[in-house]
């Protein structure tokens, strides 16, 4: 190893990665041809495919779970490894191809310039050329306006899994981090707990190869879930104390 | 109350006691997820043999035939126990989690070790060779 100091060297990329063989090559490739590569984790659910071969091959860390935990459990183990390895920042990161790591600057600037604890890749702030099925859109729109009245700043995109963390987030989601559908319940939890978030335009590509674990079938589904662990997520006590959030 | 109900209680409950006892015996049964159990055999042994609470417990709910009542205190026991239940499931359910991501991690570590000893071992065997050859 070599002792040039690289810009990124304090960043980690979490990725979780279920059965992505196809999709997970490319964008660990992508991600190491970036000018200012940082280190990246991805931990693999419990494939049944061969996800974490393929990682491996492209030089990744890879934390392979005994059993499938779902994507929470799968995120989370990534924040708990960037705590015990010391990573100032942790950015989490879909195995599909969605997220552009190119992209990864945007999010990761406003909270290594201290303006935020949790950045968010949104589809939605600016037109970004993405368009998702009409059911989903509606669904998204519904659930952004809850979102965003109990958060108390605007959160078009709660769903998205492209996001930046300080180092006091990721610590914090390290311990508590929702297991289902974390995606919109980790912006109320943080939200609620008195970290600042933003939520930042990015470009998003179609899911390369496969089809994404929410289909239009079960979106409704999916909807009346997440607003029901939302909800009680908003009527939950704070685990952190307000003073400790603006250091 | 009739007789033979209140035999037929009695005895169910004596059954469900000795059948937890002896799962606890054999070691199948851990005492805490006992507990509940034994209550709720207790209280229903209680009340079929102390006939008058249980008239004036119906009476107070309201039920006319006081045996019903027995049967919705015993219904409403195993509600309880349900409960208590889930909550267990959903306590080994979060340390599953934790002790699945632990294995991760660990493993992870151990592979990083591994190759971190491999590399010096065959170092310090490049070393060895060198000072061998001056």
């Amino acid at each position: 190893m070599t002792a040039r100091i690289r810009k990124n060297a304090d960043v980690l990329v979490v990725i979780p990665a279920y059965n992505e063989e196809r999709n997970i090559g490319t964008v660990l490739r992508k991600i190491h041809s970036l000018p200012d590569p940082p280190d990246v984790v991805v931990v693999n659910d419990g494939s049944a495919d061969r996800t974490s071969e393929v990682a491996r091959g492209e030089g990744a860390v890879v934390i392979d779970l005994p059993v499938n935990l779902g994507i929470g459990g799968a995120v989370q183990t990534g924040f708990r490894y960037a705590v015990r390895k010391g990573y100032r920042y942790a950015v989490q990161l879909d195995a599909d191809g969605q997220h552009d790591p190119e992209e990864l600057h945007r999010i990761l600037d406003p909270v290594r310039a201290g303006e935020v604890d949790i950045a968010i890749g949104s589809r939605f702030v600016a037109d970004t050329g993405y368009r998702a099925p009409l059911m989903r859109r509606v669904g998204m729109v519904i659930l952004a306006s809850f979102i965003s009245r109990i958060v108390g700043c605007p959160v078009r995109d709660s769903t998205s899994g492209f996001r930046a963390y300080s180092r006091q987030a990721f610590t914090f989601l390290a311990e508590h981090y929702p297991v289902d559908y974390p995606e919109p319940e980790a912006v109320v939890l943080l939200a609620r707990n008195g970290f600042r978030i933003v939520e930042v335009p990015v470009k998003m590509h179609e899911r390369l190869n496969g089809s994404s674990s929410i289909d239009t079938g079960r979106s409704v589904y999916y909807m009346i879930k997440v607003l029901l662990a939302v909800f009680v997520e908003s009527l939950r006590a704070r685990l952190r104390a307000e003073e400790g959030a603006a250091a | 109350m009739n007789y033979r109900i209140q035999i037929f209680a009695i005895a169910g409950a004596l059954v469900a006691v000795a059948l937890i006892f002896e799962l606890i015996r054999k070691r199948k049964l851990l005492e805490q997820y006992s507990i509940l159990w034994f209550v709720s055999a207790v209280i229903l042994i209680v009340l079929a043999v102390w006939r008058d609470l249980l008239e004036v417990i119906a009476r107070v709910m309201g039920v006319y035939y006081a045996p019903s009542a027995l049967f919705l205190i015993a219904l409403f026991l195993g509600v309880i126990l349900f409960v208590h239940f889930t909550l267990v499931i959903s306590k080994l359910t979060r340390q599953n989690v934790r002790l699945a991501q632990e294995v991760g991690l660990l493993r992870a570590e151990l592979e990083e070790l591994k190759r971190n000893t491999s590399f010096a071992s065959k170092q310090v065997k490049r070393e060895e060779n060198e000072q061998a050859e001056n």
